[in-house]
Parts: structure tokens; sequence; C-alpha cells
């Protein structure tokens, strides 16, 4: 009796103390192995950050900022980038412009009034919408224009509109989220004081949440601006200052990037001064550096004015 | 709301009028005066969207409809790229194969690191540097893919040339391995890797959302009973989030399928083959950067050609789209979250 009791204390000491030694290693084996999913993730975006700011670094300069392309060949490199950072500004600010109404206002109908088989499909569509293909907005752009203005239209606000096609329902899904937030008592209070719905809406749901959905739409443009496949074909290419979205083709410095990777090296004769092989690389870079800045600035932006500005609901 | 005047507000959008009748008529239901009005606008909104997206299939389908029905000899004519006697279709489907090929492999690389890295914030990482581990993963998202195609290029393609070379003399007998290896690694699974680090932040994101809605309960009972912490996330994680998962790869496969510039920038294209040989150059191209490449030199019948190929890639990319949209539909009625 009692080597029995003492024989079943031991099972199951033994049982609590020591684990089979397989499901421990199995266990140790998967944990290192979740680690090393994030290092290895971790690897291309070190690599790239750093590849962007050695080649870039050198290259970006006040001439670069303010000098454009205009009548720059070979290796010439006095040429800048300040075409494609006028066109980048003009061009997202444009398709902010058209985006940020329309996906607001679509969040304020989801949330506040959608009921029913619309709202349902305006929900799943705005989805399937995320997932259009960049180049697809830009084709899209140009079938619908080419209908009103014939085959060789190409100029700025032609990627804006490619830019909004991509930028709303990224506005629309962050906006429905932020509005969802605000707290049904508040609605209700106002109502209580006699306030009609679309004042309420104006004056208290949206002055709520206004931190939130300003953090949405800085991410919105964040995203977009660094698109390159629409506007290369909706937009097309140039190496001058042009600050008319309506008239004439435009570059904005994603497109730059794309154009000075694709002239490749320079071929320079033995006696010419100035001349840089790899110019068209280091341009590339240098715009790829301001790009990133850029697009990190704006996303540091969005989650700080959501940090600091945030309405203290608790 | 009275008979009254319902027929007449939605016709007067001009604000003050609408206002005044508002206020004059003060008891009663809200939505009146201006009220109407802003839900007609805020409902156009959302009804403007639907028509964006009927107009892009439409608009699309419009234009590519001349080389839909264009014969074989006017096709060749007008566009370089076709050869005599090759139908649209002939021409479109290697581009399809290719674009379907090099988002698999992604998908397939990009997939069990990205579950890794769910994981690994919701459940493995220090519960303080979780956040911060997540906001870098988020970072990958951020870069512009003008970017990776140009690290791609410059960078990736140099250091993974022999990692090729090496898989090619080894395994040369699996048929993705096989053919001679490219001597520049501008190939298919060079590009393959960058697509799969571009949707490694999306699958991550969606992954690390369903990992943390897992039940408390379920995770502790495993515990309770004796499971490791590989055998919890086995037993109680991964079941319970294999929907979400499996809707965040289709959302990676429909952004790698319409992926362009990193495409653009890296592979040396080939037309017109079927092939699976993806360390060999200039044997596939993808639709999107396809249309990228010759877009700028098209005119004529080569731009309608053009459109119908992204008309194609528009359809697959929107049936990826929606059913993994459905799944995650069908998920958020099942268990209860939301």
């Amino acid at each position: 009796m009692s080597t029995d009791t003492m024989d079943t204390t031991e099972r199951t000491r033994a049982l609590l103390t020591s684990s089979e030694p397989r499901r421990k290693a199995v266990d140790r084996l998967m944990t290192v192995l979740i680690w090393a999913a994030f290092v290895v993730a971790m690897i291309p975006l070190v690599s790239l950050l750093w590849t962007v700011l050695v080649n870039g670094a050198g290259r970006v300069s006040l001439d670069f900022l303010t000098y454009s392309m205009r009548g720059i060949f070979g290796g010439d490199p006095s040429g800048g980038i300040y075409h494609a950072i006028m066109g980048t500004l003009i061009i997202t600010g444009w398709a902010a412009l058209i985006s940020v109404p329309v996906g607001l206002l679509t969040a304020i109908y989801l949330v506040e009034y959608g009921r029913g088989a619309l709202a349902r499909s305006v929900t799943f569509f705005v989805d399937v919408m995320t997932g259009i293909p960049s180049i697809v907005a830009g084709l899209f752009v140009v079938a619908l224009m080419t209908i009103f203005l014939g085959p060789g239209a190409r100029f700025g606000i032609m990627g804006a509109i490619a830019l909004s096609v991509l930028m709303i329902p990224v506005v629309v899904r962050s906006c429905e989220e932020m509005l969802k937030l605000v707290p049904n008592e508040l609605r209700e209070a106002s109502y209580a004081l006699g306030v009609p719905k679309w004042l309420t809406i104006i004056r208290v749901v949206l002055r709520t949440s206004v931190a939130g959905l300003t953090t949405g739409i800085l991410l919105a443009v964040a995203r977009v601006i660094g698109e390159t496949a629409p506007l290369l074909v909706a937009v097309g290419v140039t190496d001058s200052i042009n600050l008319n979205a309506f008239e004439g083709r435009m570059t904005t410095l994603p497109v730059f990037i794309y154009r000075q990777y694709s002239q490749g090296m320079a071929t320079c004769r033995e006696d010419q001064l100035n001349c840089v092989v790899d110019i068209s690389y280091q341009n590339a870079w240098g715009a790829a550096l301001v790009l990133i800045i850029v697009v990190m600035l704006l996303n540091i932006a969005g989650r700080l004015v959501n940090r600091w500005f945030a309405p203290k609901l608790r | 709301m009275t008979t009254t005047d319902s027929p007449q507000l939605p016709a007067t959008p001009k604000g003050p009028p609408s206002r005044a009748t508002a206020r004059r008529r003060r008891s009663g239901d809200t939505e009146r005066g201006f009220s109407r009005v802003f839900r007609w606008i805020a409902t156009g909104a959302g009804a403007l969207i639907l028509a964006t997206l009927a107009a892009v299939a439409l608009f699309l389908l419009l234009r590519a409809w001349p080389a839909i029905t264009a014969s074989e000899e006017e096709l060749s004519s007008a566009v370089g790229r076709y050869p005599e006697g090759t139908s649209l279709l002939e021409f479109i489907g290697p581009l399809i194969f290719g674009t379907l090929l090099a988002a698999v492999l992604a998908l397939a690389l990009a997939t069990p690191v990205a579950m890794g890295i769910g994981l690994f914030i919701s459940h493995y990482a220090p519960r303080r540097l979780a956040q911060v581990l997540g906001y870098l993963v988020d970072l990958l998202a951020a870069i512009p893919s003008v970017v990776y195609g140009l690290w791609g290029f410059l960078v990736l393609a140099p250091v993974v040339k022999p990692v090729w070379f090496w898989l090619g003399d080894n395994f040369g007998w699996f048929p993705l391995f096989a053919g001679d290896v490219s001597a520049t690694g501008k190939v298919l699974a060079t590009v393959s890797v960058v697509l799969a680090v571009m949707i490694l932040p999306i699958i991550t994101a969606v992954s690390r959302e369903v990992f943390l809605q897992t039940p408390k309960l379920h995770e502790e009972a495993a515990l309770a009973l004796g499971a490791t912490r590989w055998e919890m996330v086995r037993t109680a994680v991964l079941p319970f989030g294999r929907s979400g998962v499996i809707s965040a790869a289709m959302l990676g496969l429909g952004r790698a399928l319409g992926e362009t510039m990193a495409v653009l920038m890296i592979i040396s294209p080939g037309f017109l083959v079927y092939s699976l040989q993806i360390l060999a150059g200039a044997q596939h191209q993808t639709i999107a950067a396809y249309i990228a490449l010759d877009f700028a030199e098209a005119t004529g019948l080569a731009v309608n050609a053009l459109i119908a190929t992204g008309l194609a890639l528009f359809l697959i990319t929107m049936a990826v789209n929606m059913i993994a949209r459905a799944i995650v539909a069908r998920r958020k009625e099942f268990s209860g979250a939301n």
C-alpha cells in the first residue's frame, strides 16, 4: 500500500517536473524560429535604409534640392530634383483635395447613416478597392481621359485622379474606424440639446475625432506619395519645372527615381570636365533618400498628432 | 417628418433656405432641413465610390474592346512584341502565368515568416517592446516600391546571385531550379524575394491582430493541461487564427499580383514562354511590369492591347480580394468578435 502511494507520487512528480525531452526541444526550436522570423524581416529593412542613407547622403545638397534637370545631359552632375519635389507636392495635394472630402463623407455615411444593402456593399467594395493594382488605376484614368481629350493627354490632374482612386478607400477605412470610436453618449447629449444631426456630426463627432482623422489622412498621403506606376502611365515624365496640374507633363519623386535608374551609366569622354559616370544612380539614390525622409516624416507626424491631440475619453 | 415638405427639401440643396425651414419647424424629427441635405451628400459620397469602381471596370472594358476584337494580323502589325499569328490570349497567357508565379512564390516565402512575426509580436516578444517592434515591421510597408526596385536591382541581386548558383548546381533536378542560372541575378526568384518583403507587413499586421484576439481562456486552458508554449500556440492560437491568416495571405497575394515597379526594375523580361525556371534569365514577365515597360511608346491599337492586359490583371486581383474579404466577413459572423 505504502509503496503503491510512493510509486504514484513519484510518477506524478516525474510527469510534472520533466515533460518529455522531445516536447521541450520542439518548444525551444519554435521559439528560436519565431525570433528568427523577426530578425529575418529586419535584415531587408536595415539593409535598405542603410543603403539609401549611405548612397543618397553624398548627393543631397542645397543645389540638388533647388535645381531641375532641364538641359542636363550625360554625366553632368549639376541637375537636381526641384521639379520632382514640386510635382510630388502638387499631384499629391490635388489627390488629397479630391480624396479627403469623398473619403470622409463616405466614412460619415457608413458610421452615421449606413443601413441596409447600400451600406453593406459600400463597405465590401471599399475593402475590395484597397486591392486595386496601382497601375490599373493609372490605366483607368488614361482610358477615361483619352475618350474626352484624345490619345495624347498627359497632365498632373490625371495622376491626381489615379492616386485618389487608390487613396479614397484608405481614407474611408481609417476615418470609419475613428468615427466609430466616438461614444454614442456624446451624440445623444447633442440631440438632447436640440442640435440637428448634421450639426452634431460636424461640431461633435468630427471635432472629437479630429486627431484620429488627421492621422488617418496623413498615413493615406504617405501611402500614395510613393506611388510610381500610375503616374508613369498617366502623367508621363518631364525634365523641366511644371507647376500647372492642368497642362503638360509633370515629374514626381518616385517617377524621377525610376527615370534616373533607367538611364543607367553615362559615357564620359576622356577630356570631358564635370562628368560623373554613375550620376544617374547617384541622383536616384539622392531622390530616394528625400522621398523616404518625407514618407517617414508623414508617418511620424501622423502618429504624434494622434498621441498629442487625441481626446481623453476615459 | 411631414409629407408636405418631404418632396421639396431634397430639391433645394442651398444652405440658407433649408436651414430656415428647419428653424421654423423646431419640434419633432431631427431629420430635416439641412440634415436631410447632409444625409444625401454623405450617401452620395458612398454611392460615388461604387460608381468609381464600376467606372474603372467599364472604361477599361471600353478601351480594351478594340484589342479584344482585333484580328491577329492587326495585332501583330500594331504591337511590336506580337509575332505573326499570335492571338491576344496566347500573348496574355504567359504574362498571367508569370504574374501568378511571382506572386505565389512571394506568398510562399512571406506567409511563414509573417506568421512567425505575428506570433512573435502577439505571444513571444517582451510586452513592452512588442508595440515598437510591430511599428518597425510596419515601416517596411511605408517604403515606396520604386525604392524597393532600386535596392533589389543594385543591392539584392548581386547578393543572392551565389545562392541561386548554388541552388542551380545542387538542386537542378527540381523543376523550379532547372535551366541555366542567370549570371546577372535579375530573375524571377529575386523578384519574388523582394515581393515577399513588400507583402510581409500586410500579412503580419492582419495575423497579429487575429492572434491577439485569441480568447485568453483557451490559452490558459492549454497551459493548465501542461502544454508548452509552442503547444499552446499550436492548439489554441493557430486554429483560432487560421481563417484570419488565410485572408491575410490572400490580401498579400493581391498586392503581389499588382506590384509594378519592383518587378519592372529587377527582372530581365521574357515573353511568350510558359517557364518554371525561376533562376534563368529572360523567361518571365508580369502584367503590371509589361504595361509600365511598354506604355510610354505605345500608340493606337497597342494602347488598347495594353489596357486589355490591364483588364485581365484587374479581374484577377478583384477575384482574389473578393475571396479574401468574403473569408474575413464570414469569420466575423462565426467568431463573435466585433
